[in-house]
């Protein structure tokens, strides 16, 4: 418990105008625009929206430079910002499959429809920092002429041979969970954990899903596809009458192939994990397939032995704006708490040298 | 069958999407430059909302909810009586008023506003994303087999 403790207002304004201060730093260098953050730091941004959970890149822009490139503190910001608008509806689901494609690779197939393309990657680069990007002219990028066949996704093609898991039937008339409406309730269903996993810290699915690697709930991953491109969001309109698209976001998919599942009726099959997230986050998006994989033990009839695999466990501690909030509160007051933990060991350690005493005197 | 409102439906919605695609900065050169801009009155909005994304688990099956984005909209009613529809992603209020006008008079004078607003903000979008599509074709991998000699 915490009471409320009077006092310290003065110090409050001046540390926030200290924190202003130096979140400006030095005058003499020129205060970054929104712009700049949003065309140069790209990455960053995309992070703050996926954990965010809301994709506006100005307003993750405008977070990072508030947080001072604190990512938890921009995606807590992100979060705050959410709660004071209206939620008009909910979208039509995204098609992946007819999105405009910036990267596309398979670790599983090397001849695709539609190929591999690489698109704007740190793969292969030497990781060597490189002070001539500072201020170095950059060249167009180069082009080649573009197929105009539409790439399908890889784990349909294997799925039209039935040797891949399908995606699932889907009853219309369920309602999809929404963790941003009612508090979860375990054991969930797919589709929540899916919500929690795509809004979860980059960082702890990142660890979990190594440790699936480590053998911690071990599944024999291969990458059967990751695609990066922007994809239409089509939303009913009820005054129109009809679905209007409001535009394109930019996604990371992931399909995770893993091992065998099959049954009396049904013979064996890959299954797969499910990776999607905002903007270009490939690592989050293998990460999060992985855990996803790892937590569908339960309808695999899997052993749960390992962290991942534990439902209650990964999503109660994978969103990183909960978790700071828990962590970070233990620093306000907690005047009245200790006191009562000092009065506490005050009194047992006056038991113990009585008890010393009489040892001592027998 | 076709009815003729479907046809006008999807007409409709062909220029809604063509409007909220388009950079702000186009669709308000472009509307800058259409001549009879009519007088018109809010019904709704403009205003800043949410709307939850959704996806679908392995790509195709059941859906979820991914996280949502900032969205503008606006409903106008121009001089003449029509009621126009503005939608777009983003926090952009003038946008979404300006895609309502336009949707109103769409219903009034489609063949103006096709070619004088859809069909050049379409002709972009496409350039743009040609340019996207053969930007990312060149990191394509073309794989060739090595063969081994023999000996």
């Amino acid at each position: 418990m915490y009471v409320a403790v009077k006092g310290g207002e003065a110090a409050i304004a001046n540390a926030h105008a200290l924190l202003a201060d130096r979140r400006r730093g030095d005058r003499a260098v020129p205060a970054l625009r929104i712009d700049q953050i949003v065309e140069q730091l790209g990455l960053a941004v995309d992070r703050a929206m996926g954990e965010g959970s809301l994709y506006d890149k100005e307003l993750a822009a405008l977070a990072l430079v508030q947080a001072r490139g604190d990512l938890i503190e921009a995606i807590f910001l992100v979060r705050a910002y959410r709660t004071t608008l209206p939620r008009f509806g909910y979208s039509q689901p995204i098609e992946t499959g007819e999105m405009l494609i910036e990267r596309r690779i398979s670790a599983t197939f090397k001849d695709l429809p539609g190929g591999q393309m690489l698109g704007p990657t740190f793969d292969y680069t030497h990781r060597l920092l490189d002070p001539s990007i500072v201020d170095g002219a950059v060249p167009e990028p180069v082009t080649r002429e573009a197929d105009t066949a539409q790439a399908p996704r890889v784990t349909d093609m294997l799925g039209r041979q039935g040797l891949m898991e399908p995606d699932g039937e889907t009853d219309p008339d369920r309602e999809v969970g929404d963790l941003t409406r009612e508090p979860l309730d375990f054991p969930l269903d797919r589709d929540l954990r899916l919500q929690a996993l795509a809004r979860g810290d980059e960082g702890f699915l990142l660890a979990l899903g190594y440790s699936t690697q480590r053998g911690y709930g071990r599944s024999h991953p291969f990458v059967g596809e990751i695609r990066i491109g922007e994809v239409d969001v089509e939303f009913d309109v009820p005054e129109l009458g009809f679905t209007v698209n409001l535009g394109r976001v930019r996604v990371t998919e992931c399909q995770m192939v893993n091992q065998f599942k099959g049954s009396a009726k049904v013979p064996p099959q890959f299954t797969r994990g499910y990776g999607l997230v905002f903007g270009q986050a490939e690592r989050k998006a293998m990460a999060m397939s992985l855990v996803d994989r790892a937590l569908r033990a339960r309808e695999f009839g899997e052993d749960i032995v390992a962290p991942a695999q534990d439902e209650e466990f990964v999503i109660s501690h994978s969103d990183n704006v909960q978790a700071t909030g828990f962590v970070e509160h233990l620093k306000l007051p907690h005047y009245v708490d200790f006191q009562a933990e000092l009065d506490l060991i005050r009194r047992m350690r006056a038991d113990h040298d009585a008890a010393e005493m009489q040892e001592a005197a027998e | 069958m076709q009815t003729a409102t479907s046809i006008d439906n999807a007409a409709r919605k062909a220029a809604l999407d063509a409007l909220a695609a388009a950079p702000a900065r186009a669709l308000a050169e472009f509307w800058d430059r259409y001549a009879d801009k009519p007088a018109h009155s809010k019904v709704r909005g403009p205003e800043v909302g949410l709307v939850m994304v959704r996806g679908r688990a392995g790509g195709g099956g059941a859906p979820f909810n991914l996280g949502e984005a900032t969205v503008s909209r606006a409903s106008v009613r121009i001089e003449t009586g029509e009621v126009g529809h503005g939608y777009c992603l983003g926090r952009d209020l003038a946008k979404a008023e300006a895609i309502a006008v336009i949707d109103a008079l769409w219903q009034q004078n489609a063949d103006a506003i096709e070619a004088q607003i859809i069909a050049p903000l379409r002709a972009l979008a496409d350039a743009a994303d040609q340019k996207r599509r053969e930007e990312s074709a060149a990191t394509k991998v073309d794989f060739f087999t090595m063969v081994r000699g023999d000996n």
